[in-house]
């Protein structure tokens, strides 16, 4: 099937490169807003790109978000090369977290991302297995 | 196109078109077009970086002036505790409110007793159960306008208590009214204002019909002749002045300070405002209970109109509050009463965002154009400089799309230009007329130096084979 037109934004997320956290989520913030999606609907599109970017770079080595923006939704594809997620339940909770010691001395790891994603999204997904680390499709509508 | 007053204007004659305001400005809404600044209505926050920034003066802020108090039978000015910082902090509290009265007052108020006030709303408020947390000040009229323009999904976070300034006018209007038997419209209750976003307030308030003030006056404007008019010996208070609790609020922190163990933040110049609703925004402060935020570095006393330097005015009111903490005036002498605080609140304002952002009302449309904006982008050098007259290249390149730049503005890139048509001339300066060109006679009749430039250079590979 041929897809919709859309906006396609891409971020290559490097592992622990804290200096760009936050650069996609605000790009695709401005973005979104620049086309006139209410406020609210903007916040909890960059809530699920902040996370998702944040866990790329903390625990992921690494990934890859596609963003696509269409009149009516927007939806974010992220894809890591990461050692997956043992337990996803247990990932789902409020406050798990496997960050290491050094990452939350630095404030993150709360265990907030997984369940902050999947609270601001109107669809999440999230596959993950050891060999081909995580993949998570998030949809939030206009 | 809704149409905004802004107090933060341009003096045309000194502006000689340089990039500063523009670049200086944080909601990007300074363009420099015909060699003169002009500001974009619905993006101002009226915070004045750009009167700060502005090396020939000629941003300023339009304040009324002492003359303005004619109209009015009875006039009340309002003294910030950030005037109290432009003195020395042996000169009484008593005295520079004397001094002012001498300008033609009938009566002087503490904005600090709105302070008070307000605290003590504040710390009430903070007990309600249920409120969205982090609570986000209200106090700065230009970090809320901020919020508006820039991160209206913030706007349930505002604190629903008025500025300590909306109180203490509330209170002193009623109060003349009262005593003096005169109707309340009568009376002109005057701010001496520290900023330019002050001013607007009044004659935009944000969610109110009307702000409890007649006008504002320019603190800079009036602050020689203040100084000549405050008595050297001492003069009695003519009520009880405000505590430390109050007169604090000038600092940035003053606001925080009055609430007790509650987790507070406080965010001060306008970028790091920008920056701590960023962090709301993305739910990173859910666990803060209250956030001061001021648009000036320091707080009040940063204010574009004041008339000290601000470390100056920082050190003189630190030694102030010091010595007013020793004589034990740290809290109001009288604790706030539940009337003063229900003067406090406002019920049933409703805030509105400002859409200063959006490219088109037609989504289709915006989605064309943001495309448009990355291939403009594109070409254009990432300098920032300034030179075309928008604040950064991005800036330009949605300029361009949105009709009201060009991308020869850009210097770089008109530079590129010439370079591409000089080359052009060069080569077609090299092209002689069949008649003349002897060297082409027995090829192809028309030219190679022609029949080449004609065809791009993969077809002709294609052609070659």
């Amino acid at each position: 099937m041929p897809e919709e037109p859309g906006l396609i934004l891409e971020f290559p997320l490097e592992h622990y490169r804290f200096e760009i956290a936050g650069e996609a989520s605000s790009k695709i913030k401005q973005v979104v807003r620049q086309l006139g999606v209410n406020a609210q609907t903007a916040r909890r599109i960059s809530v699920c790109a902040y996370e998702a970017e944040l866990n790329a770079i903390i625990h992921a080595y690494g990934g890859f978000m596609r963003v696509r923006v269409l009149p009516d939704r927007t939806e974010l594809e992220v894809t890591d090369a990461g050692p997956g997620i043992p337990d996803i339940e247990a990932a789902m909770r409020e406050g798990f977290s496997t960050a290491p010691d050094n990452i939350r001395e630095m404030g993150f790891g709360a265990g907030m991302g997984l369940p902050n994603m999947a609270r601001s999204a109107d669809e999440f997904e999230i596959r993950s297995s050891p060999e081909n680390g995580t993949w998570i499709r998030m949809l939030v509508r206009h | 196109m809704e149409k905004y007053y802004h107090s933060v204007r341009l003096l045309g004659e000194r502006c000689i078109g340089c990039v500063s305001c523009a670049r200086h400005c944080p909601t990007e809404a300074i363009r420099i077009r015909g060699g003169k600044a002009r500001i974009t209505e619905s993006r101002c926050i009226d915070c004045g970086e750009c009167i700060r920034y502005c090396p020939n003066h000629a941003k300023t802020a339009v304040t009324d002036s002492l003359d303005d108090l004619k109209i009015y039978r009875y006039n009340i000015a309002l003294a910030a505790p950030s005037l109290y910082a432009q003195f020395d902090k042996n000169i009484p509290v008593a005295a520079i409110l004397a001094g002012l009265q001498r300008l033609g007052f009938n009566k002087v108020a503490e904005v600090a007793r709105g302070a008070e006030i307000a605290t003590a709303a504040l710390r009430e408020h903070l007990r309600t159960p249920g409120i969205k947390r982090p609570v986000i000040s209200s106090a700065c009229p230009a970090a809320v306008r901020l919020m508006l323009v820039k991160f209206p999904e913030l706007i349930e976070h505002l604190s629903p208590i008025d500025a300590p300034v909306e109180i203490a006018a509330r209170i002193a209007r009623r109060e003349a009214a009262k005593t003096l038997g005169i109707r309340p419209e009568s009376i002109g209750v005057w701010f001496i204002t520290p900023c330019p976003a002050k001013m607007t307030a009044v004659l935009e308030p944000i969610g109110v019909m009307q702000s409890e003030l007649t006008g504002t006056i320019s603190m800079i404007s009036i602050y020689g002749e203040l100084l000549k008019e405050i008595p050297r010996d001492t003069v009695p208070a003519d009520s009880r002045l405000a505590s430390a609790e109050g007169v604090g609020w000038a600092l940035a922190g003053g606001e925080a300070t009055g609430l007790g163990d509650a987790k507070v933040l406080v965010a001060h110049g306008i970028r790091n405002v920008s920056n701590i609703f960023e962090q709301v925004a993305l739910g990173k402060l859910n666990d803060v209970d209250f956030i001061e935020c001021l648009s000036c570095a320091g707080g009040c006393i940063g204010g574009p109109l004041t008339a000290i330097n601000r470390f100056v005015s920082e050190n003189s009111l630190k030694q102030r509050l010091k010595a007013m903490r020793d004589r034990g005036e740290q809290t109001p002498a009288e604790p706030v009463a539940d009337a003063e605080i229900a003067l406090a609140l406002h019920e049933g304002r409703t805030i509105e965002p400002r859409p200063a952002l959006k490219l088109d009302n037609d989504i289709r449309v915006a989605m064309q154009k943001i495309e448009q904006i990355d291939e403009t982008l594109k070409r254009l050098p990432g300098l920032d400089c300034g030179s075309c007259g928008s604040p950064t290249c991005r800036a330009l390149a949605e300029d361009i799309v949105q009709g009201t730049a060009s991308e020869t503005d850009c210097v770089f890139r008109l530079r590129e230009m010439v370079r591409d048509l000089a080359e052009e001339m060069v080569n077609l300066s090299t092209m002689l007329p069949p008649s003349l060109n002897r060297e082409a006679v027995g090829k192809d009749p028309v030219g190679q130096i022609r029949s080449e430039r004609l065809l791009p250079d993969d077809k002709e590979k294609d052609k070659r084979g």
